[in-house]
């Protein structure tokens, strides 16, 4: 934001002490470091099994769900909360049942459409409540697109409750939901509930990313729930390195973004969405370099992480 | 309702938008590649806000993100089958650097900005003008015939890729060729009827299309004719309610022939299976005589 820029005034200095102190000079800037933090460690959790998972489509159709959300509870006066989650629940079970009646018809080309579906209606939906508000939104577009810097204590103590509550989760359902990921058809003949955890995970990942979307921008949510995914994921195979890895990258973005919007302007979304894509390109080119047969003969090919 | 021009000019464009989005759209739930649909019509929202930024025609902009983009999203996908993490990631980083335009475009103009962003998401078929809806015709009318030309290979390639292969089947170029087409869709679908309005069209009809008929060439037909249908109802409702907005409507109508769809595939197999078991363990003891 180039307010906040000028609020800075002095710029990045060779002195990374000073830099710090700088950023975390102003209170926004304390919170938005906070809801940077807890958002990259919660999308980085969620986001490694939805990659795992190859449910992107449907990750960024969920966090789309806060629009409908909010303006459904803008026209009936409820809270902002209740209208998404009310949204995030239908289409995460909406999908889900598609994904479940996958089997039988259609394969992975039915998931996709009801996926795309899902998403068109639900921001039809979200678009229909706004024009009969009538009002003005007054900021549609930063959440789409989010506005880090103006988050309140309040709303930092939301993000936190929600990550807490979506970690413990995970930490639960973590083990079969690997399993199940990893091999469905084993699972499920070893008596893993993989139709009841395939909803299940679905309806976690609608829920914290819409609640986090409301208040981030779906923008922000989504990029850190799949690029540092995703880099993890072509760095190593093996799951709890994977995870932390996961975890460190969204964080570092997060921070790196920040700081960067808060020294040189321009949107927080820009420079996170930006830092995260070149950090993807880098580990895709790496590994593609470590795996030709040229490099370093004799040693064995670097096993697949499914990525 | 045709006595007004901008209802005439919303049903041609329509018209044939649909008829694009449902061709395209039959080889997108094919392939499993909605994702890429639904990336490429918010690229076209980056490309029309870089264009403006820079001062060109948004239409040079939105053409040319979208068939970049297509062809990037092809090339990093594994083997041009634009895979899930490689278009959200892609996806992802466009809608930064649209962030990134925006301010740019918004600080050149002062103000503005929110209205295109409405419009390039939300869209506004009934406020095209003439010479939009002839555009639209002439790229759809472009696309169409493309799509049927590359039908064949397509379909094999896209139902059986090793066996393709094989036989000589150029897929990764079909592939390529495929996504550049479902840009040019985009692109021309987004800047007349909205970002929304397009994946609708494009998921919604050919979903239930997939789901009703097995036979190939019949679906593709089917899934034009119901995104024309849904695209004719949603706007004759509109205008009859004036408070719901068009899209809204062509949305609802599609999700719900979808909806129709799902019902009726998901239970008649089923009725079907335990009829015919009945009539299978009445008629057993005079079949085996």
């Amino acid at each position: 934001m180039p307010a906040a820029s000028a609020l800075a005034g002095a710029g990045l200095s060779p002195d990374p002490i000073s830099d710090l102190q700088q950023l975390t000079e102003y209170p926004f800037m304390v919170n938005a470091l906070e809801a940077g933090t807890i958002v990259a460690v919660t999308a980085g959790a969620v986001g490694w099994f939805m990659v795992l998972r190859r449910q992107t489509f449907a990750g960024h159709t969920l966090s789309l769900m806060a629009f409908p959300g909010a303006t459904f509870a803008l026209l009936l006066g409820l809270s902002a909360a209740a209208g998404y989650f009310a949204f995030a629940t239908v289409a995460a079970l909406v999908i889900g049942v598609a994904g479940g009646a996958q089997s039988d018809h259609g394969g992975r080309g039915q998931v996709s459409a009801v996926t795309g579906s899902v998403q068109a209606f639900g921001l039809a939906c979200g678009f229909l409540f706004l024009s009969l508000y009538r009002g003005v939104l007054a900021n549609y577009e930063s959440l789409l697109f989010g506005s880090f810097l103006g988050i309140t204590r309040a709303q930092v103590l939301t993000l936190a409750i929600v990550a807490a509550a979506t970690l413990g989760v995970i930490a639960v359902i973590g083990r079969p939901l690997l399993f199940a990921s990893i091999d469905e058809g084993v699972a499920r003949a070893r008596g893993v509930p993989t139709r009841a955890l395939a909803s299940g995970f679905l309806l976690l990942l609608g829920l914290a990313v819409a609640a986090t979307a409301q208040i981030t921008g779906v923008l922000l949510v989504f990029a850190l729930l799949v690029a540092p995914p995703a880099t993890a994921q072509l760095i190593t195979p093996r799951v709890g390195l994977g995870l932390a890895l996961s975890i460190a990258l969204g964080v570092f973005v997060s921070w790196l973004g920040l700081a960067l919007a808060y020294f040189y302007g321009y949107p927080v979304g820009f420079y996170i969405t930006t830092v995260a894509f070149a950090m993807y390109v880098i580990a895709r080119a790496a590994r593609a370099i470590v795996e030709h047969p040229t490099f370093l003969p004799g040693r064995a090919p670097v096993a697949d992480a499914g990525a | 309702m045709f006595a007004h021009e901008f209802f005439r000019n919303a049903f041609l464009a329509g018209t044939f938008i649909a008829l694009a989005c449902g061709a395209v759209g039959y080889f997108l739930v094919l392939r499993a590649q909605v994702f890429a649909g639904d990336a490429l019509s918010h690229v076209a929202f980056t490309g029309a806000l870089a264009a403006a930024a820079a001062g060109l025609d948004t239409r040079i902009g939105l053409f040319a993100a979208t068939v970049t983009i297509a062809l990037v999203l092809a090339v990093i996908g594994e083997r041009a089958g634009a895979d899930d993490v490689a278009i959200g990631i892609v996806f992802a980083w466009i809608l930064g650097l649209g962030v990134f335009f925006l301010a740019l475009f918004g600080s050149g103009s002062g103000g503005g900005n929110g209205l295109l962003g409405a419009r390039a998401l939300f869209g506004s078929i009934f406020g095209l003008s003439g010479s939009d809806a002839v555009v639209a015709v002439v790229v759809a009318a472009g696309i169409v015939p493309a799509i049927l030309v590359i039908a064949r290979p397509l379909l094999f390639a896209s139902v059986d890729r090793q066996v393709a292969v094989a036989r000589g089947v150029p897929v990764t170029a079909l592939g390529l060729a495929f996504l550049v087409l479902v840009g040019a869709t985009a692109a021309e679908a987004t800047q007349a009827v909205g970002a929304l309005l397009l994946l609708g069209l494009l998921a919604a009809p050919a979903g239930a299309a997939h789901r009703m008929a097995a036979n190939p060439y019949l679906a593709l037909a089917l899934s034009a004719v119901l995104a024309v249908v849904s695209m004719w109802l949603g706007l004759v409702l509109s205008y009859a309610i004036p408070t719901l907005p068009p899209s809204t409507a062509v949305i609802a109508i599609a999700a719900a022939i979808y909806l129709l769809a799902f019902l009726l595939t998901a239970r008649l197999p089923r009725v079907l299976a335990a009829r015919a078991g009945t009539r299978l363990t009445a008629d057993g003891p005079t079949a085996s005589r």
